[in-house]
């Protein structure tokens, strides 16, 4: 675990044995933060992030979202999506898909503070940040196999788990499946007011990129570590 | 040592399971990178789309997103060979657009020397390998005169044709009911040119 460069230290999160020896490379970095009482997470966000999302919108056409395949930090995801038996042609990368959407809208859409901040960190860093209602959870973060039959979250609604998926989980749950949304018992909530920004490191990308992107979220969130 | 014998030389020097994991988890890294540089380098005549469309099955239509997992080494080669056969198909195409392109640019310089041989000929820029919707004509000059005596000569086009017509955005926005703004260009620039005519011929009676 290295200092970050911004004064955060990302926390380093576990792995389990068979996972980190079949996929050395792979990290989970997390970070508690503290949001101020407001505005909520899930309100409209301000009009200089929704500024920053336009003036991001502006560096994609077509041709940057197929280049961007070439770069560092995108082309590492790519890589890992198939050594982990995702195809990110058929289902592409968080980046990927960030841009294809941009394509398809026009624009990169305001959605809500949370959802706005993640997608910039995104855009700028091309690392994936997820958040998690910090009260949800129970002790560190990491990235296990699942068990056969595990839900999802520990919701009673929550569909089965086949075994053998990498899933990101606390000291109890799995709390989402590998570069997906986290289930819904553990996401943010307006009402939330610490939150877990955590994200994935993979072969290829570096513990800076992986904090730069976790403290972009921090900053624009207006939150306290 | 070409790809096939590069990837044998991994798979043999595995000495153990895991180890042959790595090397196919090493050699997939490989060919991704290498497949992801002719895809870009070749934007936008080069394919991006890798996965195959199942029988029955619609290219938009939406598809479960499988759950990652650790691959075994089947899995592992057959993602790898799958990245083969992408690889080698996409320098097919790479090959045979760079022959295109090659052979677009000579027709192209022989239209500028002898265009009176080539009368009418269009040639797309997207055809040498350009962007945009250009496109290169043997045209005649001053028309019929030009046909006539024989004077022809290479031209290109402007370029894209314009989002809307200049005609429409030309009109004060209070003229424009939201009915003629939603119109498309070639009725909206007809119901102007019809106003103009109603105009002038109001104005010479």
């Amino acid at each position: 675990m290295s200092a970050g460069v911004h004064d955060i230290e990302a926390i380093e999160g576990w792995r389990a044995r068979e996972v980190e020896e079949e996929l050395p490379g792979l990290g989970v970095a997390f970070l508690h933060v503290d949001l101020p009482r407001s505005p909520s997470p899930l309100s409209a966000s301000p009009q200089p992030l929704r500024e920053r999302l336009q003036t991001l919108s502006n560096r994609f056409n077509g041709a940057k979202a197929i280049a961007l395949r070439r770069e560092p930090v995108p082309s590492a995801y790519r890589v890992f999506f198939r050594h982990i038996g995702l195809d990110p042609d058929a289902f592409p990368t968080p980046i990927e898909a960030a841009v294809r959407q941009r394509l398809i809208d026009g624009g990169f859409l305001t959605r809500s503070l949370l959802a706005d901040t993640l997608l910039v960190s995104l855009v700028d860093t091309g690392v994936p940040v997820w958040a998690l209602d910090a009260q949800a959870l129970d002790g560190p973060l990491g990235v296990r196999l699942s068990r056969e039959g595990e839900p999802l979250g520990g919701g009673r609604q929550s569909p089965p788990l086949p075994g053998d998926r990498l899933v990101v989980a606390d000291s109890r749950l799995a709390l989402a499946t590998l570069f997906d949304e986290p289930a819904a018992e553990c996401s943010v909530k307006g009402r939330s007011r610490r939150v877990v920004l955590y994200a994935l490191q993979v072969p290829g990308v570096s513990w800076v990129c992986v904090e730069e992107a976790l403290w972009i979220c921090r900053s624009t969130l207006g939150a306290r570590g | 040592m070409n790809l096939s014998e590069r990837l044998t030389t991994d798979r043999v020097a595995a000495p153990s399971q895991r180890a042959a994991r790595d090397s196919l988890r090493s050699q997939i890294a490989r060919l991704e990178r290498e497949l992801a540089g002719l895809v870009a380098a070749g934007f936008p005549h080069i394919s991006a789309a890798g996965h195959r469309v199942a029988v029955g099955e619609r290219e938009d239509s939406p598809r479960a997103r499988p759950a990652p997992r650790l691959p075994g080494i089947e899995d592992l080669e057959r993602e790898r060979d799958a990245l083969v056969g992408r690889l080698r198909d996409t320098e097919v195409a790479v090959a045979q657009r760079e022959l295109h392109e090659r052979r677009a640019r000579a027709l192209l310089q022989e239209m500028e020397l002898e265009p009176a041989r080539h009368k009418f000929m269009r040639l797309r820029v997207a055809d040498l390998g350009g962007r945009g919707c250009g496109v290169y004509e043997v045209r005649p000059r001053l028309g019929l005169i030009g046909m006539l005596a024989g004077w022809w000569r290479l031209t290109l086009s402007s370029g894209c044709p314009l989002g809307r017509g200049r005609a429409l955005s030309a009109r004060p926005a209070s003229l424009s009911s939201p009915r003629d703004r939603s119109r498309s260009f070639g009725s909206a620039s007809r119901a102007a040119s019809r106003a103009c005519s109603r105009a002038s011929a109001a104005g010479g009676r």
